[in-house]
Order: structure tokens, then C-alpha cells, then sequence
């Protein structure tokens, strides 16, 4: 418990950490939603589409954290210290993934009470619904998070991080538009979890049970994909410690 | 379900070996340590120390060989918190304060010391409330010395502690360790320093080139080498004669001075006085550690010399 509360601090103290999860979300969605309130989008409202859209490209970035922490923890020795003492391993992976989810959640929340001002309104078990619908489907960010954490140098993986949230984003839809309607770009775009993420918004307000069964399959292959790579990787890692 | 084993059976390391590709790092080592004792891991640098350090913690498997803390492997002597440890590289955690690094450490143990306790007796009271990551060398150390102690371990394994740390700082350092190991701790150091292995270790474990060289009080160290020197005032003497005494290795002659070095200065020196009763101005000296050292590895001089290079 003392090492998820340290675990949590040390993000909290990372000023990098508000300015990309909180404040670069909240800034482009009241700047691009605030002239747009009244328009329509992809079979929903503006506003409700980019707000989920904000909300998932922030905590996008907050659950790839753990990923640049385990460099960090790796580079600077720390990982082999905690080898040497009697914490497991699997204690701290889970409290990894466990801030990563908590520091999702106040993104969550600001862009929430954003989009509530520019006149979203959904009923409390939609909000409930499209929050479980968001954390679902942040999964695969963890683990890529943490195969990146385990393989990349520290000094590269900032960039890393932040151009595989970007490059998910944007073939996700996630900055307001979307790159192609149909065809075979459109099918590359559905198979991607960012993709199915901003559609959470949408899925709620259709009222059909959250996503279609496409989605679910896009998310747990991507999840039963990437967890043994992350599996790989941290071997790959601690043989090399 | 352990904890009734204790700091019983020490720390034996039987037939150990590790190899990093053509490097044999470490050749069948064979090693017993009993509880409280201090031990030093004497060696120059690529001699195996830290291989063998890794090893004993639990973070290197060997490749054959097997080690037993306290009658367990390692990795389950570490979960037990038995196991405190100060390793060569790494500089502590980031966005932490230190008081809070030696806190969240103790947390990770089932009875830790009290962290204020600690952090004076480490020296690191002075700047506990100092982000880790702006702290000197010497701050740095204490801090991991600090991190190492705080879960009270029966086992306390320094991997050259006082490496780029000047000499007020490794006095101070061995000042707090003694007051440590007099708790009845077994504390294991690897070191390229003689004179810290000399001045504050029980026991000394000579390696060089992944093997033991010798092993015993720093005392008998000494000894094992050609580590007494005889000198005297003897005009005219011939040296092959001198050579020629029991309990004498080596002789030299400078002038009028001739200099002995004897394996057995109880045996050279009454037969040194019979053959040659006009000696005068006689000195006998325990060699320093240093000379032991030198003449130890040097019996395994080329390779010694290979190894060094390959750890480059």
C-alpha cells in the first residue's frame, strides 16, 4: 500500500504530467467545442464526441505512465534495488497499473464537468456506463505502456509514449475528425481500440448495451496480443539485470 | 512459516560459477560465512566481486554452483527480508524526498528499523528532507547505506560502498558500519581498497580471476605471503647466500643494507644470526597488506592481467 501511495505521489510531483493529461485535453476541447456546441457529428453531438474523445486522448497519456516510470525505475537502478528487497515484483507491477487507472480518473472528470457546461447531458448511469466503457478500453494503452517501459532506452521513451498515443489518436479519430468514411483506411481505423474509445460517447447515447461486439473483439485481441509481449519484454529485461 | 530458521547455517557458496559469454567471471568458488561475521571481498577490479556479490543477493543465477542464505536460496532469503543490500550502481528514485526513499524502502520489510533512527545513524539526518535526486556523492551513498539498513536484515552485502567517496567520507562511513556490525549482523563488502579490508573486516576472501586466492584474518593474509621483512647493517654480505636461510624467499643487498623477505621470520632470523653474527642494525617489519596482495595474484599474474583486459 505505502509502495502504490509512492507510486502515485511521484506522478502527482511530475508537472509534465498535469500539462498532458489535464490541461492540453481541457484546453482543445473548450477551444474547439466552445463554437461547435449546437453541431452535429458522426451521429452524435459535437460536444459529446469531443469530449469523450479529450477524455480518452488524456488518460491515453496517464495510463501510458507506468511505462516511463519502469524505464526510469530501470535506468536509474532502482528496479534491481527492489530486487533485493522483499516486495515482489507482481506487487509492484500491480500498483503500476493501479495509479495508471487512478490518474485517469480526474481527466476523466475535469472533461466530464467541461462537456457538462457546454450542454452534454447524459443520465448518471450513462455517465457510469461510457466511464467503465473508457477504462475497458485504456487497457491495451497499459500494456503497451509497459512493453515499451521494459524495452526502450529511458531517454527514448518519451517520445515513444507520446508518438505511438498520437499516432492512435489521430487514426482513432480522436482530434475531431476522422481520416476516411469507408474503404480499406476505414477498416485499419475500426481495428484500432482508440478508435472504438471515442465511440464510447456515441455508444452510450444509442442506448444498445455500450459498444457493438466489434469493439469488445477489437479490444481483447489487442489485449491478448500485447500481454505476452509485455510478458517477453519484461523477461527480456530482467535476464539482462 | 521461515522465520524460525534465523540467521542459522550462514552463507555457503559451494562450487560456484558464471560465465558472460567467453568471460568466466566466476570458477568454482567455494565459500562459508557464519553468522556475524564481517567479510571482505578483497580483489582488483574484474576480479569477480560483483558477479559473486549478485549472485549471494539473489539477481544473478549461477551458471553451476549453489549458494544458501541462512540455509535458503537467495531470491526466498530476500522475500523473508533477511537480506539488506547496497549495490554498486544507481542512483536513487526520482520526484522522491529522502526520508520518504527510506520509508517506502522499510515499508517493503516485515519489521524495518525506525526510519529516524536510521537516517542518524547513516548520517543522512542532515538532509533527509533534500529531493534524491539532488544530493552529492557522498549523500548519495549514505542514502543507499541508509536503504540497506532500514529493514533491520540479518545479512548486510556492500558492493564497494565507498567507491568515489573521498576520505573523510569513507571514515565516517566505517564508523557507522562498525557500530552496525557489532549488532551481531553478518556483513559481506566487496572492495579494492586493502586498507579498508584490512581495517574492518574479520576476515578476508583474497579473488582474483573468478577464483578464491586466499582466505583467512587479515593477519593471516599477511603471513601466507612472503610478509616479514628482515633488514640489517651486513658489509660484504653475498645475497645467494642470504637466499639460502631457511624461512627467506627473497634477498637483496643495497650497499651495506641487505633486506630479507621471509615467508617464516621466526625461522629466518635466529638462522640468519648464526651464519652471520656481524649483522647489526636489525629491523623486522610485517609487510603490508599490499606486498601480500601483490604477491598472492601475482601467482596468477597473466590471467589476472587477461581478465582486467576483457572486463574493459
Amino acid at each position: 500500500m505505502t509502495h502504490f501511495r509512492y507510486e502515485v505521489l511521484r506522478v502527482l510531483r511530475n508537472r509534465v504530467f498535469y500539462g498532458v493529461t489535464l490541461a492540453l485535453p481541457l484546453v482543445l476541447f473548450l477551444g474547439v467545442a466552445t463554437g461547435q456546441r449546437h453541431a452535429a457529428f458522426n451521429g452524435t453531438s459535437f460536444p459529446l464526441y469531443f469530449m469523450t474523445a479529450m477524455a480518452v486522448y488524456g488518460s491515453m497519456f496517464a495510463v501510458v505512465g507506468p511505462g516511463a516510470r519502469i524505464a526510469r525505475d530501470i535506468a536509474c537502478g532502482w528496479t534491481r534495488q527492489l530486487r533485493i528487497t522483499p516486495l515482489r515484483e507482481r506487487t509492484d507491477l500491480i500498483a503500476k497499473v493501479a495509479s495508471a487507472y487512478l490518474l485517469a480518473v480526474p481527466t476523466l472528470v475535469l472533461l466530464y464537468l467541461a462537456g457538462a457546461w457546454l450542454g452534454v447531458r447524459l443520465a448518471a448511469s450513462q455517465w457510469l456506463e461510457l466511464t467503465g466503457l473508457i477504462l475497458v478500453g485504456l487497457i491495451p494503452f497499459v500494456v503497451i505502456g509497459f512493453v515499451l517501459g521494459y524495452l526502450m532506452p529511458v531517454d527514448a521513451l518519451t517520445p515513444a509514449l507520446g508518438g505511438t498515443v498520437v499516432l492512435f489518436s489521430l487514426f482513432g479519430g480522436v482530434y475531431g475528425f476522422e481520416l476516411a468514411k469507408s474503404g480499406p483506411l476505414f477498416d485499419v481505423m475500426q481495428a484500432l481500440p482508440s478508435y472504438w474509445l471515442v465511440q464510447a460517447g456515441k455508444s452510450v447515447v444509442a442506448g444498445a448495451g455500450g459498444w457493438p461486439a466489434e469493439a469488445w473483439i477489437v479490444i481483447a485481441a489487442w489485449t491478448v496480443v500485447l500481454v505476452p509481449v509485455a510478458g517477453l519484454a519484461y523477461r527480456r529485461n530482467a535476464a539482462r539485470a | 512459516m521461515v522465520n524460525e530458521t534465523g540467521p542459522e547455517g550462514g552463507i555457503v557458496l559451494s562450487k560456484l560459477s558464471k560465465s558472460y559469454g567467453a568471460v568466466r567471471a566466476v570458477r568454482s568458488l567455494d565459500l562459508a560465512i557464519s553468522p556475524g561475521e564481517t567479510v571482505a571481498l578483497l580483489g582488483p577490479n574484474g576480479a569477480g566481486k560483483t558477479t559473486t556479490i549478485d549472485m549471494v543477493l539473489g539477481l544473478t543465477r549461477p551458471d553451476h554452483g549453489s549458494i544458501t542464505v541462512f540455509g535458503l536460496p537467495p531470491a526466498r532469503a530476500v522475500h523473508a527480508g533477511w537480506v539488506g543490500g547496497m549495490l554498486q550502481t544507481g542512483t536513487p528514485l526520482d520526484h522522491l524526498r529522502v526520508r520518504e526513499l527510506i520509508a517506502l524502502t522499510a515499508s517493503y520489510y516485515p519489521a524495518p528499523l525506525a526510519v529516524d533512527n536510521v537516517l542518524k545513524l547513516t548520517g543522512a539526518d542532515a538532509f533527509a528532507g533534500q529531493w534524491t535526486t539532488r544530493l552529492s556523492g557522498g549523500q548519495a551513498q549514505r542514502v543507499r547505506f541508509a536503504a540497506a539498513l532500514v529493514g533491520d536484515p540479518d545479512l548486510l552485502v556492500l558492493d564497494e560502498p565507498t567507491t568515489g567517496i573521498d576520505v573523510e567520507g569513507r571514515r565516517d562511513f566505517w564508523q557507522s558500519m562498525r557500530d552496525i556490525a557489532t549488532r551481531g549482523k553478518t556483513v559481506v563488502f566487496a572492495t579494492h581498497y586493502l586498507e579498508e579490508a584490512d581495517a574492518y573486516a574479520d576476515r578476508i576472501v583474497l579473488i582474483a580471476n573468478g577464483q578464491l586466492v586466499a582466505d583467512g584474518a587479515a593477519t593471516e593474509i599477511k603471513a601466507q605471503a612472503a610478509s616479514r621483512t628482515i633488514r640489517g647493517t651486513l658489509p660484504g654480505a653475498d645475497p645467494a647466500l642470504l637466499r639460502e636461510l631457511p624461512g627467506v624467499v627473497a634477498a637483496d643487498r643495497h650497499g651495506d643494507a641487505v633486506i630479507l623477505s621471509c615467508s617464516d621470520a621466526d625461522i629466518a632470523l635466529p638462522a640468519l644470526l648464526a651464519a652471520f653474527p656481524g649483522i647489526r642494525d636489525i629491523e623486522v617489519r610485517g609487510g603490508s597488506l599490499e606486498e601480500a596482495f601483490m604477491e598472492l595474484t601475482a601467482a596468477l599474474g597473466d590471467h589476472t592481467a587477461d581478465m582486467m583486459e576483457a572486463a574493459r
